[in-house]
């Protein structure tokens, strides 16, 4: 397989170490390896199902609703700054 | 008293004869004799439980909105959002979170009046078959403390088994009800995906996701999904039908019951103590009266990589909100937004988490989406279509819940494809979407042997009678 891990782990913005990495490759191929079966059948023209049950949108007016608890909320925030999440820098 | 039943326990409570605060009592009592070797719990919420109980008592000397769960002690997954109270997914990504809000199924809950204990432990994120998977800590098997209790609902199975708590929630999208259930030697129940509202469920695989009861028995089953049970503004995929009264279904009388056998749910690599133990259910649906025959569902084969290709894209996607900015860890080593995304979903995801992300931005990524993920959901479509086929001459189908009894601790720990290949029976199941039971139906080594009976979508009824059908004319479920 050609696991390319750096590029997937970017995708997903997840820091790895050297040694994740190394299992990760091994374990992942292994597991591709073996969903390869799917390749025996023939689906070209089998419609894909993403649900069991057919779903649509639910739609709703969009009214404004008043939410109390805005403190209980902050409080889940790792840095708070005057109501607002505080991020390390977006830019140089 | 605490090995009884809810429904049992209703009755005395009804008649006075105990209360739900001394109920509550000795169910705390006792957690506290047994948890330091089962770990069934993450956290404990006493004195909110005894306050609980203390109104459930007042309702019930003053008749007043009583139900079936008035009073009754219940344990919450952890990954079910309670108001106030933790939550952490067994993550240490949400080690330190409190919801603003509860679930639906847990506002539903308090409402009927049930005595929420606790929150119980699981495999990160839902994801495993062993809870061995937790941030936390291991839950051992209350059976054999050498073994695992299943997953990743394995802290709401071992509490009831081990009477740490009278019923539990737990959410299954591979299994995770089922199996655990299985392995512990109680009821669970996995309903249709949509009978039950998913709001407040902190979502792994959004198409495969659904919430169920576990319990000692089927009625207490058919009582807690009740509750549960319903349309739900608040979750797009919860389906606005009526919710049938689902103890009226239990009756032993299933003559002419159509159950078909999945054929290649019976072949190799199901154990022979399993397959001896589904043989003997089989004779015991032919004395009841029902009309055995064997089905083939051929899609079954691939059952396992379709899944472990969608399930992991999807959590891949769904866990793009744990990145450190609104809640829950952030890395203190971040000198810019990216490094801070990098490092906080380090340290904060441990590593059956991490292999699901990588394994599902794989299948998603541009090049592989149509190799993987295109056609797992075209072959789902074809194992759909598979249990379509046998609901048209069958009413439930049976197999065994898992391929095995418990398996011992760090037993699979390193082979994470031999552990998904141990869900091969359970996983069909979430893919069509269909409701399914595990029920008691045997025993080998010491350990519980569970029998899986799966339904037409939306009809949970049929299957909890032929499961209560085989209860009520076994033994197997009073066997803690």
């Amino acid at each position: 397989m050609d696991i390319n891990i750096d590029h997937i782990a970017h995708l997903a913005r997840l820091g790895l170490s050297e040694e994740e990495k190394m299992t990760f490759s091994k374990q992942l191929d292994n597991i591709l390896q073996y969903a390869k079966n799917l390749n025996k059948l023939d689906t070209k023209d089998i419609p894909p199902t993403s649900h069991a049950i057919p779903i649509s949108n639910v739609m709703r007016e969009d009214v404004v609703k008043k939410y109390k608890d805005i403190d209980v909320i902050l409080k889940n925030g790792p840095e708070i700054e005057e109501n607002m999440f505080r991020v390390p820098k977006i830019m140089e | 008293m605490i090995n009884k039943t809810a429904h049992e326990l209703h009755d005395l409570l009804i008649e006075k004869k105990i209360s739900s605060a001394e109920l509550t009592e000795k169910v705390f009592a006792h957690i506290e004799s047994v948890e330091p070797q089962i770990k069934a719990y993450i956290t404990l919420t006493k004195e909110e439980a005894l306050n609980q109980a203390r109104i459930a008592d007042e309702q019930i000397q003053t008749k007043k909105n009583i139900t079936p769960l008035t009073g009754i002690p219940i344990a919450i997954k952890d990954n079910m959002c309670t108001k106030g109270i933790l939550t952490t997914c067994a993550s240490r990504i949400l080690a330190n979170y409190v919801s603003p809000y509860d679930a639906t199924i847990v506002t539903k809950l308090k409402e009927t009046g049930a005595v929420i204990i606790g929150k119980t432990n699981l495999d990160e994120f839902a994801m495993g078959s062993s809870t061995e998977n937790s941030g936390m800590h291991i839950t051992k098997n209350p059976r054999d403390l050498e073994c695992v209790p299943g997953g990743s609902s394995g802290g709401s199975a071992a509490a009831v088994a081990a009477n740490e708590a009278i019923l539990a929630t737990g959410s299954d999208t591979g299994g995770s009800i089922r199996q655990p259930a299985s392995f512990c030697g109680i009821v669970g129940l996995k309903p249709t995906y949509g009978r039950i509202s998913r709001y407040g469920l902190v979502a792994f695989a959004s198409s495969l996701d659904q919430i169920g009861p576990l319990a000692k028995d089927v009625t207490d089953a058919a009582m807690l999904l009740q509750v549960m049970a319903g349309y739900d503004p608040k979750d797009s995929t919860s389906v606005d039908m009526p919710v049938p009264n689902y103890r009226e279904s239990l009756t032993t009388n299933i003559k002419g019951l159509k159950i078909g056998v999945i054929k290649e749910l019976m072949e190799e690599g199901i154990s022979e103590d399993v397959k001896f133990a589904i043989k003997s259910a089989i004779k015991k649906y032919e004395e009841l009266g029902a009309v055995l025959s064997e089905v083939s569902l051929p899609s079954f084969e691939y059952a396992v990589s379709t899944y472990y290709l969608i399930a992991p894209a999807e959590a891949s996607s769904n866990l793009a909100r744990f990145d450190g900015v609104k809640y829950g860890h952030r890395s203190q080593e971040a000198k810019d937004l990216i490094t801070m995304y990098y490092n906080t979903r380090r340290e904060g995801f441990g590593p059956e988490v991490k292999r699901r992300i990588i394994l599902g931005t794989y299948a998603l990524s541009a090049g592989y989406y149509d190799a993987y993920y295109l056609k797992a959901l075209k072959v789902r479509t074809l194992i759909k279509q598979d249990f379509e086929r046998a609901f048209e001459q069958c009413d439930v189908l049976i197999s065994p819940t898992s391929p095995t009894v418990a398996f011992k601790i760090g037993e699979k720990a390193n082979d994470p494809l031999s552990m998904y290949l141990s869900d091969i029976a359970t996983i069909p199941v979430n893919l069509a979407g269909i409701p399914a039971i595990s029920i008691p139906c045997g025993n080998a080594n010491n350990l519980p042997i569970g029998l899986q009976i799966m339904g037409k979508a939306f009809d949970e009824e049929t299957i909890l009678k032929a499961a209560y059908a085989y209860e009520q004319n076994t033994t197997w479920h009073k066997k803690q």
